[in-house]
């Protein structure tokens, strides 16, 4: 029978190394460091606690393999008739506990460190969507042109669906990064619009749910720049496989000219707002929207996947009232999957994508809505 | 008066052997026959739930979404959830019980046998309410097996309401089983079995029916709440209304971390019987094993935040939280240590019950280890959510629990069909699941600390190569399933006769019965000088 066992173990392993022989894919076994000071202390805590495990392992199995290979009936082996003993009952209820004592101090002193989130220099607020997140940055300055966007997925759905090569941050890559300096405690203040999802970077060592009505903490001081990433790591619907995070990390002054630079942004699109918008910008511009956004539920042909996502061509929300078209783009559908956008996209972006629909897949209204319209739609009270 | 005395001796007649057909089975009150109904319904939601997961591994094979779309992912993942732990381990172990329980402590029968008829039957209507939900508009519950809301209020298909009534269906078959194994073991124990010389699988489930009927009301609570928050425009869970959905969390919780022991202290209670029999030398440390299970039990009551870890709970809670499950380690190596002690130094015999009993040991401790590493709080912020958790369970959920349960099957056929089966299949069938459960879950230790999150349909393409190779082990485990329906198939139908013994080394009452067990065993209690310490 052993010999049956081998032989399939044998083949198994063979079979791995072959295959793994033309692999590209990483054999990554264990957690990263991470850079932050916490990370560091997380994966030495890590660390300790697996080699006490492995050192217990080896006793127990030691003990136990040594029996099975000599205390089997087949060699002769005589049972012996003992059957309790206090004292070693005792022995290995005590070393056990003494063991987690140890391990339970450096536990509580990372984990207090880890819940200090005072005197931060920089506080970003993360808003958990189905399925991106919002980063708002909270500047010291009330009158301060607030800069916040969406990072949603960039990877494509052909990659996805394999119909082309799969890039080398395949569902790791984001279309607006999050943007921190390094050296500096950042304070991220986290919700979410909808259901749980959580904010997880490995390399931070950072792991917060984020809960529609509660605001959770949590803080960073990175200290190598550089470009990190991770994933939303709370189940939140259909797309949760597909709302990753990346954060680049700016030396402070690069960050300085960064955030400046968003700022003079988010006034131009304030001034744009007020511009005309052409049909053909509009139709142009929709379809980009349409592919990061609306792609997952209603499909490339805008066909949806009735009754769940239905489908837009000839829907009657992107045919019928204009005013309808832009409340369900602007407030979405509650109690479905359909999205509130009109935080997630400027006025510019909102014009683009209502006029997309109403004129695409089919639908032929000929109409077209004005940034500075939707704008007024959203500010007064809808 | 005299006619009366013969209809009853005819009744008396009438109900030595069972009824012919159909109703025999419908209308049983005998424990073995619905101890079997049991089995066989959990190995039928055994091979169902392992489809489900088979269609995971199939997708996670490759990077990219090959064969279904995210949202049926996510109805397979919950469903495997749910059907794996209400439907195959939770059943199975209430099979032993009403098989073994009363042959174990000397019983005519369970204490309460048309509950015990009921308690079955209403099962496979929950499961066919459950299922059915696949094939509705919108869609089966995809919010996974621990239904977190809003994701399963607000934002569920519409067919939640029919996973909520078939929860409330399992729960109530789960307390009925729970009290009538109460008042069996309390009640109708043979004189001279007293509570310290009960075999171990006794007292486990004596403590863990117990905890059924502690955690069960608050499982069916937290389901209704939803069903008001869905239909009845209440708010428990939904913030905009003032409601929590930590709150949810906490209530799972409190019913979910007792259930994950409701499914092992039983599987304690076989590998204790069955390594003293092939080790041939009583089992070490009775009374510390009973000792251990109870504090397992109590500690199961006050560790369940540490699924919540990330939840944003106060320090102080966290700290609680933390110490209280490391604490947990104790009593549970506690278990470990003293399986080891009675293997040291007896005359061990290697059959198909010990591999998998051996197996067992060796492969839970292993998910006590991670469970350990998991309780570290700082360190569980990185492992939560991931792949490493999903190995931590499934390590002491499969070669665990599920281990435990085809060591019983192999330990106990002989008893129930008469026959021996056959060792070499039985051996085939250890050896596959062993290499196939190690491929499948080992390297998903891996794949959690290299950052892959769990639930997700598709993933970064670092994490190719475990997931190939953990998806090999899948189908290699899975299909091994189908030799233990063969062996048990080939053991009914006959083989070798089985002696009352059946093994060397088995000590205990039902091994005073003839195998077969008789259709009624024990209608006058068993001789005292029979009942020896464990
Ligand atoms: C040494 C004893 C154990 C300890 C210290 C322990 C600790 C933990 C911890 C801290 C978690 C939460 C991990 C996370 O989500 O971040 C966890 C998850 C889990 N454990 Fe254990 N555990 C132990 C034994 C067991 C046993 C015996 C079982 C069941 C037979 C079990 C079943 C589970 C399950 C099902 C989950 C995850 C449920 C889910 O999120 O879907 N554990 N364990
Ligand atoms: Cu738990």
């Amino acid at each position: 029978m052993l010999s049956k066992a081998k032989l399939w173990l044998s083949l198994a392993f063979g079979a791995l190394l072959m295959w793994s022989a033309g692999a590209h894919a990483a054999w990554e076994l264990n957690m990263p460091r991470g850079v932050t000071q916490i990370s560091r202390e997380t994966y030495d805590l890590h660390m300790t606690i697996f080699w006490w495990m492995i050192a217990i392992g080896v006793v127990v199995f030691g003990v136990l393999f040594w029996s099975i290979i000599n205390h089997r009936k087949s060699k002769g082996a005589q049972p012996a008739t003992f059957h309790e003993s206090t004292k070693v009952e005792i022995v290995w209820t005590l070393v056990p506990f003494l063991i987690l004592i140890a391990m339970a101090i450096p536990a509580t002193r990372v984990l207090t460190a880890a819940y200090d989130a005072s005197e931060s220099e920089l506080d970003v607020q993360i808003i958990g969507y189905q399925w991106r997140w919002e980063y708002r940055y909270m500047d010291d300055d009330p009158n301060a042109e607030e800069v916040s966007f969406f990072s949603s997925l960039a990877t494509s759905r052909e990659e996805i669906s394999n119909s082309i090569d799969k890039g080398e941050n395949y569902l790791l890559e984001v279309d607006n990064p999050l943007v921190i300096p390094s050296d500096t405690k950042v304070r991220f203040l986290m919700t979410a619009a909808d259901v749980l999802h959580a904010w997880w970077v490995p390399e931070f060592a950072i792991k917060k749910d984020t809960i529609p009505g509660f605001i959770n903490e949590s803080w960073v001081i990175v200290e190598e720049p550089g470009i990190y990433r991770g994933q939303c790591a709370e189940l939140c619907g259909m797309d949760h496989g597909f709302m990753p995070i990346e954060v680049h990390v700016l030396e402070p002054a690069d960050f300085e000219a960064w955030y400046a630079e968003q700022q003079q942004q988010a006034l131009q699109v304030a001034e744009l707002t007020n511009a005309a918008l052409s049909m053909d910008d509009a139709m142009a511009q929709g379809a980009e929207i349409y592919t990061r956004n609306c792609v997952a539920c209603h499909q490339g042909n805008g066909q949806g996947m009735p009754p769940a996502f239905p489908a837009i061509t000839g829907s009657a929300k992107a045919t019928g009232d204009i005013g309808i078209t832009m409340d369900t783009l602007v407030n979405g559908v509650p109690g479905t999957a359909m999205a509130a956008y009109g935080r997630q996209l400027n006025p510019i972006e909102l014009a683009s994508i209502i006029t997309y629909v109403r004129n695409a897949f089919g639908n032929q209204t000929g109409d077209m809505v004005q940034p500075a319209e939707v704008n007024e739609f959203i500010v007064g009270g809808q | 008066m005299s006619s009366a005395a013969i209809d009853h001796a005819h009744d008396h007649d009438h109900h030595h052997g069972p009824a012919k057909g159909i109703t025999r089975w419908l209308f049983t009150t005998n424990h073995k026959d619905i101890g079997t109904l049991y089995l066989w319904f959990s190995f039928a939601m055994f091979l169902l739930g392992g489809t489900f997961a088979l269609v995971i591994r199939a997708e996670l094979f490759q990077p990219g979404l090959q064969f279904v779309d995210p949202n049926f992912f996510n109805q397979m993942t919950t469903m495997h959830g749910l059907v794996m732990v209400f439907g195959a381990v939770m059943p199975a172990f209430v099979g032993l019980a009403n098989w073994m329980i009363p042959l174990m402590i000397g019983a005519p029968d369970m204490a309460l046998p048309r509950m015990n008829n009921w308690s079955f039957w209403i099962l496979p209507f929950a499961f066919l309410l459950m299922v059915s939900t696949l094939f509705m508009e919108g869609g089966g519950p995809n919010f996974g097996w621990t239904f977190y809301a809003p994701l399963s209020t607000t934002y569920a298909p519409d067919s939640v309401t029919y996973f909520i009534f078939a929860v409330h269906i399992m729960g109530a078959s789960s307390i009925m089983g729970a009290i009538n194994v109460i008042a069996t073991i309390l009640n109708m124990r043979a004189p001279g079995m007293t509570l310290m010389k009960m075999p171990l699988f006794v007292w486990t489930w004596l403590i863990t029916a117990y905890l059924l009927i502690a955690v069960m009301p608050v499982l069916a609570g937290v389901v209704t709440m939803m069903l008001f928050d869905i239909h009845f425009g209440t708010s428990f869970f939904n913030a905009a209304g003032g409601g929590d959905p930590v709150l949810f969390q906490h209530l799972f919780w409190f019913f979910g971390h007792p259930e994950v022991y409701i499914m092992i202290l039983p599987a304690f209670g076989i590998v204790s019987a069955i390594i003293p029999t092939f080790a041939r030398k009583r089992l070490f440390g009775y009374d510390s094993m009973v000792y251990a299970t109870a504090s397992i039990a109590f500690l199961s009551f006050i560790v369940w935040a540490h699924h919540m870890f990330t939840v944003g709970m106060p320090l102080a809670g966290q700290l609680f939280f933390m110490y209280a499950t490391m604490l947990i380690a104790v009593p549970t190596g506690v278990k470990v240590f003293n399986w080891v002690a009675t293997m040291f130094r007896g005359a061990m015999t290697f059959e198909t019950p010990m591999l998998f009993a051996i197996a067992f040991v060796v492969l839970f401790t292993i998910g006590g280890f991670t469970g350990v590493m998991l309780a570290i709080t700082p360190a569980d912020f990185q492992y939560h959510d991931t792949y490493f958790v999903v190995a931590h369970f499934h390590y002491v959920l499969v070669p665990g629990a599920v281990f435990s349960l085809m060591a019983a099957a192999y330990y106990w056929l002989p008893k129930w069909t008469g026959y021996m089966y056959d060792e070499t299949l039985g051996k085939l069938h250890f050896w596959m699941s062993f290499v196939g459960v190690n491929l499948l879950f080992f390297p998903q230790h891996f794949l959690g600390l290299a950052g892959m999150p769990r639930r997700i349909p598709d993933y970064a393409l670092q994490f190719a190569n475990f997931n190939w190779i953990s998806s090999v082990g899948a189908f290699l485990f899975g299909f091994s399933q189908l030799i233990l329906l063969l062996v048990v198939i080939k053991c009914i139908r006959g083989g070798k006769k089985a002696t009352a013994q059946v093994w060397e080394g088995a000590q205990g009452l039902e091994w005073t019965v003839p195998s077969p067990a008789p259709y009624h065993t024990f209608e006058t209690p068993p001789d005292p000088s029979l009942i020896k310490a464990q």
